[in-house]
């Protein structure tokens, strides 16, 4: 055996002097040809170890070890794509790699050649003249990685590249990253996707600066072999069964996947009585999955945190308008000059459903998403929210729903109370209702003990909570999610959607846009919409049956089928 | 590994050349900003007192009188309003429509034409509010007055009287004219805005989009870094310093008495310091909106204060005075100041010039210092 191009031993980085250390006491070893896929909750510390090996910190012990040197890396042996890999936006494709050419010291001789081979390798060819800024996001972590290949780096240490990339553009990198390991390359992969890491050689699990668990997925898999089940469900209820199995003992999670319900058990525990929870057949075991393995790992170490956010049956108001439906568009068109972003959209939302909109970017969700909530006027077509035609009533309509959009638009400098207090506030609600509102937002979302703590240092689960708390500060009857979760990492993902499924569970009507598949799972109903059409619609399950004839294929897939049928197997790469 | 890193800067050099070309803002930081500045502050900024508004109280309108309020009105210092009692001229004071009063009494023709010699025969009321202007404006009225006695005595000798006869001469500045003095002054303290804004903003903008970290993870050096923002945008710097050089002597008629070689060189030496402070600024905040808002807050206000390009810097408590020598601008003004109006006086221009290169290789020392520290 070769030596390990990457090793590390007992590393530590510290940034301040007390509290608990970024990265406490690593050993790792990754080899040449292999991928190594970083994971690990939000703050666990992988851009900061990233960071260490690439030579951008010290370490504050411990030794590290790059291809055969220690500390820094010799230049010109690793390559480093940042998260927002790195490119610049005014530059063309091929301006942005000339200048990585230059940085690496690519002789002239070779330059042509080799920037030929990236150009064909990336698929960027056709587009060498545009401006970075103007690449959709699957095409600029493709010139991203270009960029870092100029120079073929025995080390190439990725960032989290597929964060808000359609699932087209990840499969692609993935095929390139892995034709780069097989020429020998060592790559480390930070990523949030699970299913990414899955294909990994090796994977390092990180949580809180401590590296929790290491080795091949299959190892991972093996520990929860037998502990993995799949309760069927019935037509109605899902989510209350989901929450009485999810409180059940010796229940590690419980996840909705399409008409089943997906549980992860403590070692040596039998699974729930169909009965006692409610579910429509007794639980059949079933392969785990990487992330089964990932969750069951990361809810032993946080036992004690982890709470279900269900449970109360309190006075959030029901909605009852009479009327069953509470989103529906006709025929809803909008068009920005001669381009149709949205053409002749139909679908219908039922009350207390929980309805995805998804497609990749520039596929017209957005668009939608804000003549719904009455951000923008249609040029064509209908839509009614909460029983108001929007094109009469917008200001009524817009009082009925609730937003929260991607970028957390909270205000980082003001507490969790004053953040809270302002939306109040904005929503028109004053005096006892506003304090009511208020008091009854800290309790639900358990923000009580962080009233007093600015909003920008709050955990990223917090900072969520706390968006979601002043979404709904006016109790609406429609919640618009715009991708919640994109880049969050499972367990806090698992938690916000028990707290939109205990939402849906009282009548509150949920609109989701979202382009990563995982979070399709959790809905009722999806359309899914590409080039501003909507090209299938239908539960999970339905669409899944449909496009792949399988039940246990991912949504992922069945979406991919679905656009190569559209337009051919080239079509996903047009920009957005 | 010479050879690589003379690759890499040019690559970097290249680079931030497409982005000045592409991103009009560095651009219009260069050029357009310092010509605006330069025309709003240069027509703006003047210690000159001109057609001062004045009521002239004539208590009784003698021959005299009136010939002196006719000298007045010939002055392109005053715009006299003739009135025949205080009170209203006194209101018109309080309502700030005339900045001074000139009180010529009944008694003004007797006693003028009194063969012994007695105190001036008027009155001058000023406005203090301004205690600059109000000294200029008596300054002038004592001007006039002396003059109007001058001539007199010049049209009828018997008339004369005996009275001191000060000849003043003004070196450098024969014509007093305050812009000549002001806009060199002006002309530094914009190009110390402009310099460290032009760095400022850019390496900001690189920690902002990333591009910082991934430039890190590449071989290229700290020093390379620096070098490839400091090259690019010395040279646009110093289009900006010969535009406001050109506006000066052309628009605002400044005399340029020294060599332009001499001035070239000094700029270039100041360009150095004022790009090294934005280079230093944004090390630090490595955020473009607090760069800007520092760079701003750092380079132009002390510059303005502190250089002695109006304050005179003889003036302030000696603990001022000790703080004035850590603003760059106050050399560069010193220098201009004296490039224009006087000429290539080495004495006054080596010191000032030594100082501006300390500051210069100081500055650049600490970006490169800050700069490799960085991601920590």
């Amino acid at each position: 055996m070769s030596e390990p191009v990457v090793a590390l031993a007992g590393v530590g980085k510290r940034f301040r002097k007390s509290g608990r250390p970024a990265l406490d006491d690593i050993a790792a070893e990754a080899e040449a040809g292999s991928i190594t896929g970083l994971i690990g909750p939000d703050g666990a510390g992988k851009t900061t170890l990233l960071r260490l090996i690439a030579g951008l910190y010290k370490p504050s012990s411990g030794t590290l070890r790059v291809a055969g040197r220690n500390g820094a890396p010799e230049p010109g042996t690793l390559g480093y794509m940042p998260q927002q890999f790195g490119l610049y936006e005014d530059l063309s494709v091929a301006e942005n790699l000339d200048l990585y050419a230059d940085l690496q010291n690519l002789p002239r001789s070779q330059r042509r050649e080799r920037m030929a081979r990236l150009l064909s390798f990336t698929g960027l060819e056709p587009f060498t003249d545009r401006l970075a800024g103007n690449l959709s996001g699957g095409m600029k972590q493709k010139l991203g990685l270009a960029c870092v290949l100029v120079h073929p780096p025995r080390v190439l240490l990725l960032d989290e590249p597929s964060v808000g990339v359609d699932p087209l553009s990840r499969r692609e990198l993935w095929r390139m990253v892995r034709e780069l390991s097989e020429q020998g390359m060592a790559v480390l992969w930070s990523t949030a996707y699970l299913d990414e890491a899955a294909r990994c050689s090796r994977v390092w699990l990180l949580d809180e600066g401590r590296l929790l668990a290491q080795g091949p997925p299959d190892n991972f898999l093996a520990e929860v072999r037998g502990r993995c089940f799949r309760m069927p469900l019935g037509e109605t209820g899902r989510r209350h069964v989901q929450a009485l199995a999810s409180a059940h003992r010796g229940v590690l999670d419980a996840q909705i996947q399409g008409r089943g319900l997906r549980l992860v058990l403590e070692k040596d525990t039998p699974p729930p009585d169909a009965k006692e929870v409610g579910a429509a057949g007794e639980a059949e075991s079933v392969e785990p999955r990487f992330e089964d393995a990932v969750v069951a790992r990361l809810r032993g170490q946080h036992a004690s945190e982890t709470e279900e956010a269900s449970g109360h049956e309190d006075d959030w108001r029901k909605h009852a308008d009479g009327d069953d439906t509470a989103i529906e568009t006709r025929e809803l068109t909008k068009r920005f000059g001669d381009f149709t972003a949205v053409d002749r959209v139909n679908f219908t939302v039922r009350r207390g459903e929980i309805f995805g909109l998804l497609g990749p970017n520039g596929a017209g969700k957005s668009t939608t998403f804000r003549m719904l909530c009455g951000l923008l006027p249609a040029s064509g077509g209908e839509a009614r929210v909460a029983g108001f035609d929007l094109a009469h009533a917008r200001a009524d309509a817009r009082a009925r729903i609730g937003y929260m959009s991607q970028a957390f638009s909270l205000y980082g400098g003001l507490s969790v109370r004053q953040n809270l207090n302002f939306f109040a506030g904005a929503y028109g609600l004053y005096g006892r209702g506003a304090r009511q509102a208020i008091r009854r937002a800290l309790k639900d979302f358990e923000l009580e003990p962080y009233a007093g703590a600015s909003a920008a240092g709050l955990p990223l689960g917090f900072k969520q909570r706390l968006s979601l708390a002043c979404a709904l500060m006016h109790g609406p009857a429609i919640l618009f999610l715009d991708e919640p979760t994109s880049g969050v990492d499972p367990l806090t993902r698992r938690e916000f959607w028990a707290r939109i499924n205990a939402m849906a569970e009282r009548g509150v009507t949920v609109l989701v846009t979202s382009h990563v598949m995982d979070e399709a799972e959790y809905c009722d109903r999806l359309a899914i919409m590409y080039r501003g059409r909507v090209i299938a619609s239908g539960p999970p399950d339905e669409l899944k049956q449909t496009h792949l004839g399988r039940l246990d294929a991912s949504l992922e897939d069945a979406f991919i089928r679905l656009i190569e049928a559209q337009e051919g197997p080239a079509a996903a790469e047009a920009p957005a | 590994m010479t050879g690589g890193a003379g690759s890499r800067i040019r690559g970097l050099v290249r680079k931030e050349f497409l982005q000045v070309r592409r991103d009009a803002s560095s651009f219009a930081i260069a050029f357009v900003l310092p010509a605006v500045l330069l025309f709003l502050f240069g027509f703006g900024v003047s210690l000159d007192a001109r057609e001062v508004p004045v009521a002239v109280v004539v208590e009784d309108p003698t021959p005299e009188a009136s010939d002196f309020v006719a000298s007045l009105i010939n002055s392109k210092y005053f715009v006299p309003r003739i009135m025949h009692a205080r009170p209203p001229a006194e209101r018109a004071m309080l309502a700030g429509e005339i900045d001074a009063i000139v009180v010529l009494r009944e008694t003004f023709a007797g006693e003028l034409n009194a063969s012994d010699i007695r105190p001036a025969p008027i009155q001058a009321i000023v406005d203090g509010t301004n205690a600059n202007r109000g000294r200029v404006l008596l300054g002038y009225l004592r001007g006039a007055w002396a003059n109007w006695l001058a001539q007199r005595g010049l049209e009828d000798p018997a008339l004369a009287r005996a009275t001191i006869d000060v000849e003043q001469r003004v070196w450098y500045n024969p014509a007093v004219d305050s812009r000549n003095f002001i806009v060199p002054g002006l002309v530094a303290i914009i190009m110390t805005l402009i310099g460290a804004l032009l760095t400022a903003l850019v390496v900001a903008r690189e920690w902002e989009r990333g591009t910082m970290e991934a430039l890190f993870a590449t071989p290229v050096r700290t020093s390379e870094i620096l070098l490839g923002k400091l090259i690019p945008y010395f040279t646009l710097g110093m289009g900006g310093m010969a535009l406001s050089v050109a506006m000066a002597v052309f628009v605002f008629e400044v005399p340029l008495r020294g060599s332009l070689l001499v001035l070239t060189a000094a700029s270039a030496v100041f360009m150095v310091t004022a790009l090294g402070m934005g280079l230093v600024i944004s090390s630090v905040t490595r955020n473009q909106f607090v760069a800007a808002q520092t760079a701003i807050l750092l380079t132009m206000l002390p510059a303005i204060m502190l250089s002695g390009f109006i304050f005179d810097i003889e003036a302030m408590p000696a603990w001022v005075q000790a703080v004035t020598y850590i603003v760059p601008a106050r050399y560069f003004v010193a220098i201009l100041q004296t490039l224009f109006l006087a000429g290539n006086i080495w004495p006054l221009i080596w010191p000032n010039l030594l100082a501006l290169a300390l500051f210069g290789t100081g500055l650049l020392l600490i970006a490169g210092r800050r700069t490799r520290k960085s991601l920590e």
